[in-house]
């Protein structure tokens, strides 16, 4: 569990972050939604520590990590695994290195073939057996980010950051990335945190969904809870999609609506 | 302009304090010399031997009096190559290659968050990435310099004798009259500051590189441009101490 307590960031005097408190279960997908500028990349950059938060701490399943000693933030960093919103994959790498490369820096103990069989082992479970010796110039965005999150779960991560993870592809691929994410925070129990502005996503894979506005946490709450929320902005903000206010509506028509969409969808992929 | 110094020096900081193993640090090191050395030998070799055999040629030209003995030219020739034109213009010439190439690079992997991913993974990055660049210029500019010298002198030999300048035994007395071997000492210590200051100065405007492609572009820029004055002022103040 990742505990945020009244994170507060400003730049320049502008104040992107204005005082956020909330919590990232473990097990589950943390949803941070929100849209564009309120501050969600500049929230999950505080909490990885890519950015020092002015005010306000965040706790990793009860060690401290702002501020805290070097050594600490490290063991920390070393159980993070992140998916960067444009893969952020090394270029002068194969994919099958760029997944090696964790291990290789943070578990030197590993042998050579212990590393292959565990990269074999990533590069299987995000469905690319056949492209370790490809380049990443070579690969479309969406392998790009099955690579990044391959890479991110090499060294068996204990929490999962992804920021935007299925900006930029098709609706069908998008789905593919969620239910992979979805999936592999079941399967080991990884504490899960995905940014997103993608209502599909709330629907299909949010276990846990905050909502950002304009840098402060207006409601947090299951996908089951979200279409009865009755937060203005967040009204506003889910019901722009079409597709939610037909959801909606089945929804309030029939009782469990919303379940049987999500089924439809996941059946029909 | 003095703050940028305080950065940078911070930056040096950085990449000594909490490095990685030494093994990842040699093994990459290795691999930039590749990049940083081999891959400029071409480039370095000809423009050498042109340097060399323009010497040759002007100072010839301009020897006209008959109280001067030929072997001058060769002499003359030795002093300013070795001297100043091979390790200068080698380290200008590698300014322009190996900064734009180590600026490119990292601002690069900054906008592409290459270096974040980096940073997330508890890689020290200024240690990973920077460090190996700067010691695989300390180690090959020296070479690469070495190489220059060898060449312009014989560039300077061929262009001499092809057209008849001098004849193959006068250059080669001139190139043995008064030789000093601290003049070569001398030339491999400015070789090793200028390698210091191109790959640290380029490392420095490419790694901070914030924006998109079009900074990038302006990093590499940059980095060429100050690393020359930085190279043209080390030159002097060198020349000063040390001669
Ligand atoms: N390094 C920085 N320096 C100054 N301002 C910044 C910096 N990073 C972010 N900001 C500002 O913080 C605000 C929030 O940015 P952020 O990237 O967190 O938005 P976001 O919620 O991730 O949006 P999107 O969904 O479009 O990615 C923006 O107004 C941005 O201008
Ligand atoms: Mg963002």
């Amino acid at each position: 569990m990742i505990e945020i307590h009244n994170v507060q960031k400003s730049f320049n005097g502008n104040q992107v972050l204005k005082g956020i408190t909330c919590t990232f279960e473990t097990g589950k997908c943390n949803l941070l939604l929100g849209g564009s500028g309120t501050g969600k990349s500049v929230l999950l950059q505080c909490i990885v520590g890519l950015m020092q938060p002015d005010i306000g701490s965040i706790t990793y399943d009860g060690s401290v990590f702002t501020n805290n000693k070097v050594q600490i933030r490290q063991e920390i960093r070393r159980k993070i695994g992140m998916l960067f919103q444009g893969s952020a994959l090394f270029d002068s790498m194969t994919v099958y290195e760029n997944i090696e490369f964790p291990l290789k820096m943070l578990t030197p103990e590993m042998t050579r073939e212990e590393r292959r069989d565990r990269v074999e082992f990533c590069l299987k479970r995000v469905g690319l057996e056949n492209a370790g010796n490809k380049m990443p110039a070579e690969i479309s965005g969406g392998m790009k980010k099955r690579v990044g999150i391959a890479r991110a779960i090499a060294p068996n991560c204990t929490y999962l950051f992804c920021d935007e993870p299925n900006s930029g592809l098709d609706p069908l691929t998008s789905l593919k990335i969620d239910e992979l994410i979805h999936e592999i925070t079941h399967e080991y129990n990884i504490t899960t945190a995905i940014i997103t502005h993608d209502m599909n996503s709330v629907i299909e894979i949010g276990d846990h969904i905050i909502f950002l506005h304009k840098g402060q946490k207006l409601w947090d709450g299951t996908k089951e809870e979200i279409l009865n929320a009755q937060v203005p902005e967040l009204k506003e903000f889910i019901f722009s999609s079409s597709l939610v206010r037909a959801a909606k509506k089945v929804d309030d028509e029939s009782e469990g609506g919303l379940a049987a969409i999500t089924e439809g969808e996941s059946t029909s992929a | 302009m003095v703050k940028n110094f305080g950065e940078f020096l911070l930056f040096i900081q950085s990449m000594v304090t909490r490095t990685e193993r030494l093994k990842t640090l040699w093994q990459r090191t290795l691999e930039e010399s590749v990049i940083i050395g081999f891959d400029s030998v071409f480039i370095v070799a000809i423009v050498s031997a042109f340097i060399g055999a323009v010497t040759c040629v002007q100072i010839s030209y301009n020897l006209v009096s008959p109280l001067i003995p030929k072997s001058t030219i060769g002499f003359m020739v030795r002093e300013m190559t070795i001297l100043e034109l091979a390790p200068t213009i080698t380290s200008i010439v590698l300014a322009g290659k190996v900064g734009s190439s180590i600026a490119g690079g990292l601002g690069t992997m900054r906008i592409t968050e290459q270096v974040a991913a980096l940073e997330v993974m508890g890689i020290n990055s200024a240690s990973y990435l920077v460090l190996p660049r700067i010691v695989a210029a300390i180690l090959m500019f020296p070479l690469l310099v070495i190489l220059a010298m060898a060449l312009s002198i014989l560039g300077g030999y061929l262009a001499g004798t092809l057209t008849g300048a001098i004849s193959a035994q006068e250059y080669i007395e001139g190139l043995r009259t008064d030789f000093i071997p601290y003049n070569i000492a001398f030339a491999l210590i400015k070789s090793v500051v200028f390698a210091f200051l191109v790959s640290a100065i380029s490392s420095y405007k490419g790694y901070f590189t914030t924006g998109g492609a079009l900074e990038v572009g302006a990093a590499s820029t940059g980095a060429v441009n100050n690393s020359i004055i930085a190279i043209l002022i080390a030159d002097f103040v060198l020349a000063a101490l040390l001669l």
